[in-house]
C-alpha cells in the first residue's frame, strides 16, 4: 500500500516545529506502524535527510517507550494497544496518516515525536512505593493476600506509565497514569501504613508538574493502551479525600 | 594472568553466610563518602542502586532510557524461580541449585549457583513486601507455575508480566532512594568508556543524549549493569535499546570477557515476516505448561494445522524427551525445532516454524483459565500474526534471547579491573553454557538486592582508594577518545546507514554462529565481520551532530561495538571444541544428534583479554570443579 504522511518535525525544544509531508511507498501489511517509520527513516538517511527521531525500545507494548499520536489518537486506531503494536494491516491503500508527539505542557518535546517524560518519575519519587527496607521482609506467605484483591491490584499495576492518558486529556491530566499506582498500593495490605502520605505526595507533585485537572471525560481509560479502568481514579479520589480529612 | 574467583572455602551450603561474616565493612557515617556509579536500571541496575542507596552510599544511577522503568526487564514475561518449596513438591536449595548447575551444561561455578538458589527465597519475601501483586491462589497464598529444566512447580509470576512488576519493585525503591538524596538519577545519559587509573576503575565517561555533552564522573566503584549482547544478532527478543557498549568498552580497558560464544536461542518466538523484521517477539516459556509441540508427521503438508488427524501429528518433544516432555530446556526444545524444520516439516509460510498447540488445554481446562494465565500473550500474538491462538496454534521459531557469557567476575560480582563491578545478564557467573527459564530475573535481583551491598562494603572497606577528578590526564585522554570516535562516525559521509550494518552483521551471525556452528562456517564469519568493520569505517553514513538528540549516532557507536564482539564471539565458538548449552558445534554431536560435551578438554570458562586493535585476544582460563556434584551427560529423556 501506498500511504501519505504528515509528520511532526522540531529540531529541539526550542524549535516551533511543522508538519513535512512525506509519501511511503509499497508499506505491507505485515509490518508494524514502526516498521514502517524505520524504512521512510532508511530512505531519507539515503537521501542524506535527518531520519525521524521517535521513543522506541522493546517493541513488544511493555516498555511504555513510544508515544507517537496517531491521526489524532494516542497510539493510533486500535484500542488497547501500544504504537509498536499497531500493524499496517489496520490502514489501507491511499491513507493519510498525520504523526504528531504527545502534546502537553507537562510533556516538552525534545526533538521531533520525542517528549520529556521525566515528570512521571518524579510523581513517582513522591511516594509511589512502599518503604520496606531491603533484607528485612518476612515470609512470602506470611501475610495472605486473597487471589482477587491480587488481581485487582495486578490490573492497576500493569500501566507502563506511556502517557497516552496525558496526551488524549483534554486538559492533559495525569489522573489516570497517579490512579494506578495509588489503587496497586493501597489495596496490598503492604501498602496501607503509607496509603495517606502516598497520596497526598503524589497529587501534590502532579499539581506541581503541570498537569491539569480531571474532568470526567474518560478519554485517558479510552486511549490507554493497557486498559486501565477510569474507576481508579475514582479510588484516588477516595484515597485523597481520605488522606486529606486525616 | 592467574583467575582467582575467589570462592570461599568449605562447605557449598555455608560459604555465603561464612563470607559475609569475613567481608570488611564501612562504618555507616563513613558510606556517603563513598560515590558509587550504577550503569542500567533493569532488575540488577535498579536493585543494587536501592539497596547501595539505603545503606548510604552515595550513589549516581545512569541509564540511556527516559526513565529507569523503561529497561529490558520489563519485557519480561514467565516468571521468577525460587527454592520455597510453598508446593510441597520435593523442591529444595539444593535442587535449584542441581537444576541450574545441570541446566547450564556444567559450565557454571558451584559456589556462585549455590548462593544464588539460597537467595532466591528472600528475593520473593523482598518483591512481596515491595507490592508485587504475584499471582495467588483462593486462599491468598502465593501460586506457582512450572518451567523448562525442572520437574518442580517453583516459578512465582505476575501474570505474563513478571519482570515488569518485579522490575516496577525495584524501579519503586529505586525512586524512594532518589526521593531520599542518596540516588541521583541520569536518564537519557549513555555510557562511552570505563576510566581506569593505576588499573583501578575510577570512573566513567558519558555522553548526554540530548545535548550531545561529554561528561566525565569520578567514582569510588563503577557497578555494570547493561544487560547483554544480544542485539550483536541485529533480530532478537532484546529491545531495540540494549546495546553491549558499556561492557565491550570496560572489556577494552582491561575487563576479561568470558564465554562470549554461550548465547541462548528461546524456542518460542513469533517468526520472522520480511525483510523489514525489526526485532523478534517471544512468548513465554510459561505457554509449554499448558501448549504442546509439533509438527505434520509428513514433509511438505500444507494443510490447515486444524485439518490434521492426531495420528498425522509428531509431537517431537514429548515423543524423544518423554520425562520433560514440552518442558525441556530452551537449548534442547530450540534445536528439536531447528531439526524438524530442516527435515522439511516446518510449517506456516516461511516453513521456518512449528505449532505450539493450546486445543487440549482449552478442552481440559476451558477458555477462560487459559485467559487468565495467558491472555496478555495471546492478544500480543494476535496483534503481530493476525491469527487467534485460542483457535489456530501459534507458530513459533527460535531467536537469540539472552546471553550467557559477559564480563568475566569473581565471588564477589568484581571483575578483574579492581573497583569494577558487574551485575546481572552483563556478568558470566551463573548460568553455565545455558540460562534455565525463570532464572535471570533471580539472578538480577539477587545480584542487586543481595550480592553487591555486602561485597561493595567488603571492597570499599579494605582501603587504599585515593580521590581522583576530572581533572585526571585519564579521564581527559577518554574524553578526548570518545569525542574523536564521535567526530570521525560524522565526518564519513558514507553510502549506507547504520542499521544496514548492523543487519549484514546479523545475517552473518545467524547464518554462521547461530544454533548450530562448525569450524568451516566460524572462519568464514570471523573474515567476513572484519570485511564488514573495515567497510564501516569506509562507507557509515551518519547525519547530523553530535551536538543534540541524534539517534542514528547513538546507534553507530553501539553497532561498532558489535562489530568488535562478534568477532570475539565467533573466536570463541570456534576454540571451543564441544557442544555444550547454547553452543552447539555440528561437528560434536552423538548419533542421537545430542550434544556432545568434553569435560575432560574444556570445563573451564574461557576469559579473553583485549590486547589491541587487530592484535589476537588472548584467552584465560578458569577451571571448574565440581565438588558437590556429578558430571553426568545431561539427558532430559
Amino acid at each position: 500500500m501506498n500511504l501519505t504522511l504528515h509528520i511532526w518535525r522540531q529540531k529541539n525544544s526550542q524549535d516551533s516545529g511543522k508538519f513535512v509531508t512525506y509519501q511511503a511507498k509499497d508499506v505491507l501489511e505485515d509490518m508494524s506502524f514502526l516498521e514502517m517509520m524505520d524504512v521512510l527513516n532508511e530512505e531519507l538517511i539515503a537521501k542524506g535527510q535527518e531520519p525521524v527521531a521517535f521513543d522506541h525500545d522493546c517493541r513488544e507494548g511493555i516498555c511504555g517507550s513510544c508515544s507517537l499520536y496517531i491521526n489524532g489518537r494516542a497510539h493510533g486506531p486500535k484500542q488497547g494497544i501500544t504504537a509498536c503494536q499497531l500493524h499496517m494491516r489496520s490502514f489501507k491503500d491511499g491513507d493519510t496518516i498525520y504523526i504528531e508527539p504527545w502534546r502537553a505542557r507537562a510533556f516538552p518535546v525534545i526533538k521531533d515525536l520525542i517528549v520529556d517524560r521525566t515528570a512521571f518519575d518524579r510523581i513517582t519519587r513522591a511516594g509511589g512505593y512502599i518503604s520496606a527496607r531491603i533484607g528485612s521482609a518476612q515470609d512470602a506467605n506470611a501475610i495472605l493476600i486473597d487471589h482477587d484483591t491480587a488481581e485487582s491490584a495486578m490490573d492497576a499495576a500493569a500501566c507502563i506509565g506511556c502517557g497516552a492518558c496525558v496526551a488524549a486529556c483534554k486538559n492533559a491530566s495525569a489522573m489516570l497514569f497517579v490512579s494506578a499506582k495509588i489503587s496497586h498500593l493501597s489495596q496490598l495490605p503492604q501498602g496501607k501504613p503509607e496509603r495517606e502520605a502516598r497520596a497526598l505526595g503524589m497529587i501534590a507533585q502532579m499539581d506541581k508538574e503541570g498537569f491539569g485537572a480531571c474532568t470526567n471525560t474518560g478519554a485517558c481509560e479510552a486511549e490507554c493502551p493497557k486498559e486501565i479502568k477510569i474507576t481508579h481514579i475514582a479510588r484516588l479520589n477516595r484515597e485523597y479525600l481520605r488522606a486529606s480529612v486525616k | 594472568m592467574k583467575l582467582d574467583a575467589k570462592i570461599p572455602a568449605g562447605n557449598l551450603a555455608d560459604k555465603w553466610t561464612e563470607h559475609k561474616v569475613h567481608l570488611k565493612l564501612v562504618n555507616p557515617a563513613n558510606k556517603r563518602k563513598y560515590h558509587i556509579i550504577v550503569v542500567g536500571t533493569g532488575l540488577a541496575g535498579a536493585s543494587a542502586s536501592a539497596s547501595l542507596g539505603e545503606l548510604g552510599y552515595n550513589v549516581s544511577t545512569f541509564c540511556f532510557q527516559d526513565s529507569g522503568r523503561r529497561a529490558h526487564s520489563i519485557a519480561a514475561q514467565g516468571g521468577i524461580n525460587a527454592a520455597k518449596n510453598y508446593q510441597n513438591d520435593g523442591d529444595s536449595i539444593f535442587r535449584l541449585f542441581y537444576d541450574t548447575v545441570k541446566g547450564g551444561d556444567f559450565r557454571a561455578r558451584e559456589g556462585n549457583v549455590h548462593r544464588l538458589a539460597e537467595l532466591s527465597v528472600n528475593i520473593i519475601d523482598q518483591s512481596v513486601a515491595l507490592g508485587v501483586p504475584f499471582a495467588r491462589e483462593y486462599g491468598g497464598y502465593l501460586d506457582n507455575r512450572s518451567f523448562g529444566g525442572a520437574q518442580v512447580s517453583r516459578t512465582f509470576y505476575a501474570r505474563g508480566q513478571t519482570g515488569q512488576q518485579l522490575l516496577l519493585g525495584a524501579y519503586s525503591a529505586m525512586s524512594r532512594q532518589a526521593a531520599l538524596g542518596t540516588v541521583k538519577m541520569y536518564e537519557r545519559y549513555e555510557m562511552l568508556d570505563l576510566v581506569v587509573i593505576d588499573g583501578i576503575a575510577r570512573g566513567i565517561v558519558t555522553r548526554n543524549m540530548i545535548t550531545g555533552k561529554i561528561e566525565s564522573f569520578t567514582a569510588d566503584a563503577v557497578v555494570l549493569a547493561t544487560g547483554g549482547y544480544g542485539n550483536v544478532y541485529y533480530l532478537s527478543t532484546n529491545a531495540k535499546g540494549s546495546n553491549a557498549t558499556a561492557i565491550w568498552r570496560a572489556h577494552k580497558k582491561g575487563a576479561l570477557f568470558a564465554n562470549p560464544c554461550f548465547v541462548q536461542i528461546h524456542p518460542t518466538c513469533i517468526p520472522v515476516s520480511g525483510d523489514h523484521q525489526s526485532k523478534l517477539t517471544l512468548m513465554s516459556e510459561s505457554l509449554r505448561n499448558d501448549g504442546r509441540v509439533w509438527v505434520p508427521k509428513q514433509k511438505g503438508d500444507t494443510r490447515k494445522p486444524e485439518d490434521v488427524p492426531e495420528e498425522e501429528r509428531d509431537y517431537f518433544l514429548e515423543r524423544k524427551y518423554p520425562s520433560f516432555g514440552n518442558l525441556v530446556p530452551r537449548d534442547v526444545a530450540s534445536r528439536n525445532s531447528k531439526m524438524v524444520c530442516d527435515e522439511g516439516r516446518g510449517v506456516g509460510k516461511s516453513k521456518q516454524a512449528v505449532y505450539l498447540d493450546f486445543r487440549d488445554s482449552i478442552k481440559r481446562l476451558g477458555k477462560a483459565k487459559i485467559e487468565e494465565r495467558y491472555g496478555n500473550l495471546f492478544q500480543m500474538y494476535e496483534q503481530i500474526t493476525d491469527e487467534n491462538p485460542y483457535i489456530t496454534p501459534m507458530r513459533i521459531y527460535p531467536a537469540i534471547h539472552y546471553t550467557m557469557g559477559g564480563l568475566w567476575v569473581d565471588y564477589d560480582l568484581m571483575s578483574n579491573v579492581p573497583g569494577l563491578f558487574v551485575l546481572g545478564e552483563a556478568n558470566f557467573s551463573d548460568h553455565g553454557a545455558n540460562r534455565l527459564g525463570a532464572s535471570a530475573l533471580m539472578q538480577g535481583l539477587a545480584d542487586g538486592y543481595f550480592v553487591i551491598p555486602n561485597t561493595m562494603g567488603g571492597y570499599l572497606g579494605s582501603g587504599g582508594i585515593e580521590k581522583v577528578t576530572i581533572e585526571h590526564p585519564a579521564f581527559k585522554d577518554a574524553e578526548a577518545k570518545v569525542k574523536q570516535q564521535i567526530s570521525q562516525l560524522l565526518s564519513i559521509n558514507g553510502k549506507h546507514s547504520v542499521d544496514h550494518y548492523h543487519k549484514a552483521l546479523g545475517k552473518i551471525m545467524w547464518d554462521r554462529v547461530g544454533m548450530a556452528r562448525d569450524a568451516e562456517g566460524l572462519n568464514k564469519a570471523i573474515a567476513d565481520i572484519k570485511a564488514l568493520r573495515e567497510d564501516f569505517w569506509k562507507n557509515v553514513k551518519v547525519l547530523g551532530s553530535g551536538e543534540e538528540l541524534n539517534q542514528s549516532l547513538e546507534k553507530a557507536g553501539r553497532v561498532i561495538d558489535f562489530l568488535e564482539l562478534g568477532e570475539l564471539l565467533a573466536k570463541d565458538a570456534l576454540h571451543r571444541n564441544e557442544s555444550c548449552g547454547g553452543h552447539f558445534r555440528a561437528e560434536y554431536q552423538t548419533e542421537e544428534n545430542e550434544a556432545r560435551r568434553d569435560d575432560e578438554n574444556f570445563s573451564y570458562a574461557a576469559a579473553w583479554e583485549y590486547t589491541g586493535e587487530n592484535n589476537e585476544p588472548v584467552m584465560h582460563k578458569e577451571q571448574l570443579t565440581f565438588e558437590n556434584i556429578q558430571l553426568a551427560s545431561r539427558s532430559y529423556k
